[in-house]
């Protein structure tokens, strides 16, 4: 449905996150030159690309974990300096990291309220405020979740993975980066993950959604960004390409219109 | 010991007839520090046989708390910094420098430098801020260095270790120095240095009632939010063994007696008529225990109701985490060493007014015994993990092996060789626990 809307819808209203020519180089490694690329609400943005494409290192930008060395970032039309993820969080950007930043050590409300704790009147911990809350969120989520008061580590990686979507949606998130966040579960959480992206997506939050799963991409996303050795070969709508073209791209880092005979040969060697 | 808690409702055997692990279980006590208590009663009784049955005697084991007073304090601070992935090796020389530093006051500094004669009241409070600031300030400046230059902890405060220990030669040019305020002798416990009696028993009430008062409010929490609650009998349970605790540590203190001189001089200072068995007068709780107990509290509500505390567990946990979570990480770990930096200074007080002074080498391998205590009482280097209370025991543990051997007639070295031997059983035991339940 979204092939034919995307693009009127996209012309018409501001997008939720423009990023801008943003350039981020580790020592001499460049890894993301002068990358341009937007979200609009409630759409769902595939960002693929091979290992050191700059995927995550673009999207680590976005939430605040590596400040770019040049470029804008606009969130809603505005110019904003996202220096740290205290930033990102002002601005309603949750991140869902491929590490699952989870504390291991402490239950599943510290991790959901980490950096951000309820608290009594008094200054200190608001622990069943916090579980209340968890509890709740959770029962949304993933209902047979349980172990409210174990360290995460005792946890399943759906349940874990639960736990880092859940802070994501307590926290009201507008834009979220989810950096494969199936890579590590078994198939009914696999499912259960994708459905979730398309609940977000209908209450309008905007999501980068970067994997390496062209199933996943293809299933899910209404565009599908391609990056290569940093740069954005090119941003395209689900509908108008088929996944071929897309693995073409990430392989070969050239549009499908620009590939050579030869290169063609040489990818159908490699298949 | 998780499976043991969900299965056992649903399992009609386990209802029938409850095992202990899964009674154990109802009432949500921490099974490892429930443990560290059972290893130190154990070694304990064990002295106690060996020695005839006069270990137990009140005033031993009041000895051996005040002996263990100064490692417990440290060792609550400690658990912060290693749960956090640093380490802490300057802890004896800073109580060194401290201990020093009170000495020098009383004795020079405060009647010449600042006018305060021995007359003024309150110099031994004086003194403590003085001792705890610059406590605090050697924290910083070490927490600093750790956190924000990144050099690795182990040698920044292994320099402060060695640099330190160096400094304390410098302020008293190599001389031992004594003659602390009779004030702040008292810190360092004894007969005088003690609540007494009455007192005591009120700080036993008081306990009882914080026990009981804590339970009934989280019970009041937890329903109110409709959480799973622990049975009824579970809750009684744990407000009777407490309070019958709180009060037979009291009972104890209180069978520790005045010695008998001591006790006659003052009933005639007094006026006091002296009975035919002399006059009986309760020591209680020894200063520097109120002081373990006050840190304990303190230390155990920073790190567990607190953010700071919730921070340096995240932290140790996952640092990535914790940083991506937004905390300020950096400041967090300063702030464990500016709190190593006051334990000190409460360590160091104890240890000078045990002196009545102080000399070049108080605090001398307090490092290593600060450790062992986290260690034993469950601490791991692979951070993210330890408790408070568990340092606490773990202090006792240490020490209650070395008293007990100095009891049986095993020497200072002797000592040594079952304290290292003890220190890797203890972990090794927990790594091989932590295998077996996970």
């Amino acid at each position: 449905m979204t092939a034919e809307a995307a693009p009127m819808t996209t012309a018409e209203r501001t997008p939720l996150v423009e990023m801008r020519n943003i350039n981020v180089a580790f020592g001499g490694v460049h890894a993301v030159r002068d990358v341009t690329i937007d979200l609009y609400e409630g759409e769902v943005i595939g960002l693929v690309g091979g290992n050191g494409a700059g995927k995550s290192t673009l999207m680590r930008v976005l939430s605040g974990a590596h400040p770019a060395d040049s470029g804008e970032i606009r969130i809603s039309g505005e110019t904003r300096t996202i220096s740290n993820p205290r930033d990102a969080r002002e601005l309603a950007i949750e991140t869902i990291y491929q590490t699952l930043a989870l504390a291991d050590n402490v239950d599943a409300p510290a991790n959901m309220f980490l950096g951000r704790e309820l608290t009594t009147r008094w200054g200190t911990l608001d622990e069943s405020a916090m579980e209340d809350a968890t509890r709740k969120v959770m029962g949304r989520l993933n209902p047979n979740f349980t172990r409210f008061t174990q360290p995460v580590k005792s946890l399943s990686g759906g349940q874990r993975q639960a736990v880092a979507i859940a802070r994501a949606v307590y926290f009201n998130a507008k834009i979220l980066i989810m950096d494969e966040p199936t890579a590590a579960l078994g198939p009914m959480e696999t499912a259960q993950v994708r459905n979730l992206i398309r609940q977000l997506k209908t209450e309008g939050i905007g999501i980068f959604l970067i994997s390496h799963d062209i199933h996943d991409v293809f299933d899910l996303s209404d565009r599908i960004s391609v990056m290569y050795h940093g740069r954005v070969v090119d941003t395209v709508n689900k509908g108008s390409i088929t996944p071929d073209d897309v693995l073409g791209m990430i392989i070969l880092g050239k549009k499908p219109g620009d590939v050579t005979q030869e290169e063609v040969a040489q990818l159908e060697l490699r298949g | 010991m998780a499976n043991v808690a969900d299965a056992a409702p649903g399992q009609v055997g386990a209802r029938s007839r409850p095992s202990i692990r899964s009674m154990l279980a109802a009432t949500e006590i921490d099974l490892r520090l429930f443990g560290m208590l059972l290893a130190l009663a154990l070694i304990l009784f064990i002295f106690n046989v060996a020695s005839g049955g006069t270990l137990f005697q009140p005033t031993n084991m009041v000895t051996l708390s005040v002996q263990a007073s100064g490692i417990a304090i440290i060792a609550t601070g400690m658990v912060l910094v290693i749960v956090s992935r640093n380490i802490d090796l300057s802890v004896g020389s800073l109580v060194g420098i401290i201990a020093m530093v009170y000495a020098l006051l009383m004795t020079n500094w405060l009647p010449n430098i600042l006018g305060l004669g021995a007359d003024v009241p309150f110099r031994w409070a004086i003194a403590l801020a003085i001792g705890i600031a610059i406590g605090a300030g050697f924290g910083a400046l070490q927490g600093f260095i750790i956190a924000y230059v990144g050099v690795p902890s182990f040698i920044v405060t292994l320099g402060g270790l060695l640099s330190i220990r160096g400094l304390v030669w410098y302020l008293s040019n190599g001389a031992a120095v004594s003659g602390l305020d009779p004030d702040f002798q008292l810190l360092g416990g004894g007969a005088q240095g003690s609540l007494g009696g009455t007192a005591t028993w009120i700080v036993a009430a008081v306990g009882c009632v914080a026990i009981v008062g804590l339970l009934m409010y989280n019970r009041g929490r937890r329903r109110r939010y409709g959480f799973p609650l622990r049975p009824l009998w579970a809750e009684v349970l744990l407000g009777v063994v407490g309070c019958v605790a709180v009060l037979g540590v009291a009972a104890f203190a209180n069978a520790n007696l005045w010695p008998r001189g001591l006790a006659d001089r003052f009933a005639a200072a007094h006026n006091i008529p002296v009975p035919p068995g002399g006059y009986q007068i309760a020591t209680g709780f020894p200063y520097p225990i109120m002081l373990v107990i006050g840190v304990t509290l303190v230390m155990a509500w920073l790190a567990t109701r607190r953010r700071f505390g919730r921070y340096v567990y995240a932290y140790g946990g996952n640092p990535d985490a914790a940083d991506l979570a937004g905390i300020n990480t950096r400041w967090t770990i300063l702030k464990t060493y500016v709190l190593m930096g006051v334990l000190c200074a409460i360590a160091a007080a104890i240890a000078a007014a045990r002196l009545n002074g102080s000399t070049l080498d108080v605090g001398q391998s307090y490092e290593l015994y600060v450790i062992a205590a986290a260690v034993v009482g469950g601490t791991s280097f692979a951070g993210g993990v330890g408790t408070i209370p568990g340092a606490v025991i773990g202090a006792f543990v240490m020490q209650s092996l070395a008293y007990g051997l100095s009891f049986i007639g095993v020497d200072s070295p002797g000592q040594n060789v079952v304290a290292g031997v003890v220190l890797i059983l203890a972990v090794g035991f927990d790594a091989w626990n932590r295998r077996r339940t996970s």
